[in-house]
C-alpha cells in the first residue's frame, strides 16, 4: 500500500533549491492540490525571476516564465485568452512586491481570476541576499549592511494587509510552512486559491512566509525559528480577505 | 473591386486586425495613437475578443506575452515613448520565440518629446528595441491602405517565423483619413504545437521561456534565431521603385517620407532631372538589393527622413558608399516638404548628380 507518493504534478527531478529552504515544499503543496482537483491537464503556471524561476521545470503542467514582476500581467493574458484553464503565478516578494507591484495591485483590482503563491522570504535569494521590499527593520542583508534603517530606506510592505483595501481582491491569505501544523494551513489556503479560481471567484493570493538559511546566514532549524520569531510578528498569519466568506456572513 | 470606406489610418489597423483574426488587444492610451485602442474598446465585446486597458504599458506588452504563449493572435499600439517601455517585453518575446503584432506610431522625441509626427524611432526598430541580439519584422506603411495591409500580413508573418512583427508608422500615417478596402485573402493559421494551453493528460509540458543558463545552449539558440533570420531576408523583404530605370539620383525614404519624396520626384522629372525612389516597406529585413543594383548606376543617394538621419545608415551600407548619400531631414514633428526635397534633388543635380 502506498501511504505517501510523490504528487504527479511535480516532475521526478532534483530540485535546485538550497538545504533548507521552503521552496521545495510550498512547491509539493501546490503540486498536491493540482493533483487533489484533478486539474494536471489544464492548468498553466507562470515562473517568476528570483530563485523560482525554473519552477516551469518542476511543475509537470504547461509552463511560462515571466519577466521580472511581470508574472500577473502574463497570467492576465492567459486566462483572457483561455478562461477555462486554471492559471497560476509562483512569485518571490522581489518579483511581486518591488518591482511587479504595479502589475500586482492591478490584477487584484481587476479581481482577475487567477491564483498567486506568494513567496515572502523576507530576502532577494537568487541575486545572493539583498534588501527586499518584506526585509524586516534593522535586517541585515548585502546591500542594508548595517541592517534595514527605516529612515533610509522605509518600510517593508505588507501585501496581504495592503490588497486587502482593494476592492476587487477576492481571497488573500498568509501563512507559513514552518512547522507542520502550519504547513497543513498553507495546504489549505492553497487549495481555497485554486478552488476559488475554478469556481469563477476571482483574484486569490496566499503570502507564505518562507525561509531562507543561506542568505539569513542561519541554520535550517534556525532559519524555521527565526520566522516564529521574526517574520510572523512582522507578518501575522491569517486571512485578510475572503469576500465570498463575508458575504455568506452578511447573509 | 471592394468597396472603400473612408478611415484613419489608426482605426484601418485595428479593423485589418480584427480581419486577421487578432481577438486580443492590450494598450495604455498615449497621442497619437489612442484610436487603435477606441477602436478596439468598441469592437471586441461585440464580437467576442478581448480589449483590457492595461496599467501601463508594461502591462500590456507582458498581457501580449501571455496570449501569445497560448498562440492566439494578440497586438499592443503605441507611441514613442511607450515603446520603450515596451523594449523588455519585446526582447522577452524574442528570446520565447513568441509571435505577435506591435504598432508604434511614431511621434518626435527623446524623452516626452511632442505628438507630431516623426520617424525617430527607426534605430529601436530595426535593431529590436530590447535588449539582446534580435530582430523584428519592421514594416513601414506609407497609406491607409497599407496600414490595413501590412496589419494583416505582419500577423501572418509573426506566426510563419514565430517572432513579433512592428508596424512602424508615424503620426501622419495614424491620423489621416484616406479610402480603404478592408476586405482580405486571410490565410489560414499555423497549427502552433509549442503553445502553453494545458497538456489536456495527453502530452508532455509545454514551457514557454528564454532563460538559458548554459552558454553553449544559449549560443545554439541565437544561432538558430539568426539562420531564421536569414530567410526572411532572403524571401520577406519588401519595397517599392518608383521611376528607378533611368535614375541618377535616387532617394530613399519610407512611410510620409516617401509620399512627399514622390511630388518632388514628379516636379524634378518635369526639370529634366533624372531621379526615382526606392521605398523599403520592410525596414528589417532591409531590402539591400534594390540598393546595391541602384549603387552601380546612380550618381547620388539622398536619404529622407523625419529624423536626424537613421535609414540612411542602412542606405550606406547596402550602397557600400559607392556613391555619396545625403541626408534631407526634419525633426521634431516637422514634415519635409516637398519643395524642401526638390531643392535636395536641385542640388545633388547641380554637383553633377545628374541631368
Amino acid at each position: 500500500m502506498v501511504v505517501f507518493d510523490k504528487p504527479h504534478a511535480l516532475i521526478d527531478v532534483p530540485l535546485h533549491y538550497c538545504p533548507g529552504c521552503t521552496h521545495g515544499i510550498v512547491h509539493r503543496l501546490v503540486a498536491e492540490v493540482i493533483d487533489e482537483l484533478g486539474i494536471e491537464g489544464k492548468t498553466v503556471g507562470i515562473a517568476p525571476v528570483g530563485c523560482s524561476v525554473m519552477a516551469y521545470n518542476y511543475f509537470n503542467c504547461d509552463m511560462i516564465e515571466a519577466a521580472h514582476g511581470r508574472a500577473p500581467a502574463v497570467a492576465t493574458g492567459v486566462k483572457r485568452a483561455e478562461p477555462d484553464k486554471v492559471v497560476f503565478t509562483y512569485q518571490g516578494d522581489g518579483d511581486l512586491a518591488s518591482i511587479g507591484m504595479a502589475e500586482t495591485v492591478h490584477s487584484a483590482a481587476r479581481n482577475e481570476n487567477i491564483t498567486i503563491i506568494f513567496i515572502n522570504n523576507a530576502i532577494y535569494g537568487m541575486t545572493g541576499g539583498q534588501m527586499a521590499p518584506t526585509s524586516l527593520p534593522g535586517q541585515v542583508t548585502q546591500t542594508s549592511p548595517y541592517g534595514r534603517d527605516v529612515k533610509l530606506c522605509g518600510f517593508p510592505i505588507k501585501v496581504c494587509e495592503m490588497l486587502s483595501q482593494v476592492d476587487g481582491a477576492e481571497y488573500l491569505e498568509r501563512v507559513a510552512v514552518n512547522n507542520v501544523k502550519n504547513v497543513k494551513n498553507a495546504k489549505k489556503a492553497i487549495k481555497k486559491a485554486f478552488q476559488n479560481q475554478i469556481d469563477g471567484k476571482g483574484f486569490s493570493l496566499v503570502e507564505v512566509i518562507s525561509s531562507c538559511p543561506t542568505n539569513w546566514g542561519l541554520t535550517p532549524q534556525n532559519a524555521l525559528k527565526w520566522i516564529d520569531e521574526r517574520m510572523i510578528p512582522y507578518y501575522p498569519l491569517g486571512v485578510y480577505k475572503d469576500r465570498s466568506a463575508q458575504k455568506e456572513d452578511a447573509e | 473591386m471592394a468597396e472603400k470606406v473612408l478611415m484613419k489610418g489608426n482605426e484601418a489597423i485595428a479593423e485589418a486586425a480584427i480581419k486577421a483574426g487578432c481577438l486580443h488587444y492590450f494598450g495604455y492610451p498615449i497621442t497619437p495613437q489612442t484610436e487603435i485602442a477606441a477602436y478596439m474598446a468598441k469592437r471586441m465585446p461585440k464580437i467576442g475578443g478581448v480589449f483590457l486597458q492595461a496599467e501601463s504599458e508594461i502591462a500590456a506588452i507582458n498581457m501580449v506575452y501571455g496570449v501569445a504563449s497560448t498562440g492566439h493572435r494578440v497586438m499592443t499600439s503605441s507611441s514613442s515613448p511607450g515603446v520603450s517601455l515596451k523594449g523588455e517585453g519585446l526582447s522577452y518575446l524574442a528570446g520565447s520565440d513568441l509571435p505577435a503584432l506591435i504598432v508604434n506610431v511614431q511621434r518626435g522625441g527623446p524623452g516626452l518629446g511632442g505628438i507630431q509626427p516623426s520617424q525617430s524611432d527607426y534605430f529601436q526598430a530595426t535593431r529590436g528595441g530590447g535588449h539582446g541580439d534580435y530582430h523584428m519584422i519592421v514594416l513601414a506603411p506609407a497609406s491607409v491602405q497599407e496600414m490595413a495591409d501590412l496589419t494583416v500580413k505582419g500577423f501572418e508573418l509573426a506566426d510563419q517565423y514565430r517572432m513579433t512583427s512592428m508596424i512602424l508608422a508615424d503620426g501622419t500615417m495614424g491620423q489621416m483619413m484616406e479610402p480603404v478596402s478592408l476586405e482580405f485573402d486571410i490565410k489560414p493559421q499555423p497549427a502552433k504545437p509549442w503553445a502553453t494551453t494545458g497538456t489536456n493528460m495527453e502530452r508532455e509540458h509545454n514551457i514557454i521561456n528564454s532563460l538559458s543558463l548554459v552558454p553553449e545552449e544559449l549560443e545554439q539558440l541565437n544561432f538558430a534565431r539568426y539562420d531564421r533570420y536569414k530567410v526572411i531576408e532572403e524571401n520577406e523583404t519588401m519595397y517599392e521603385e518608383y521611376k528607378m530605370e533611368d535614375a541618377e539620383i535616387c532617394i530613399a525614404a519610407f512611410g510620409i517620407a516617401a509620399r512627399v519624396s514622390k511630388n518632388a520626384i514628379n516636379e524634378a522629372r518635369k526639370k529634366g532631372i533624372k531621379v526615382g525612389l526606392i521605398r523599403p516597406i520592410t525596414l528589417w529585413p532591409f531590402p539591400k538589393a534594390p540598393f546595391e543594383k541602384a549603387a552601380k548606376t546612380v550618381k547620388q543617394f539622398i536619404s529622407v527622413e523625419l529624423s536626424m538621419g537613421q535609414m540612411i545608415e542602412d542606405v550606406k551600407l547596402a550602397t557600400a558608399c559607392q556613391a555619396p548619400v545625403t541626408l534631407c531631414n526634419r525633426v521634431g514633428g516637422m514634415i519635409p516638404s516637398p519643395d524642401m526635397v526638390l531643392a535636395a534633388i536641385e542640388e545633388a543635380a547641380k554637383n553633377g548628380g545628374a541631368n
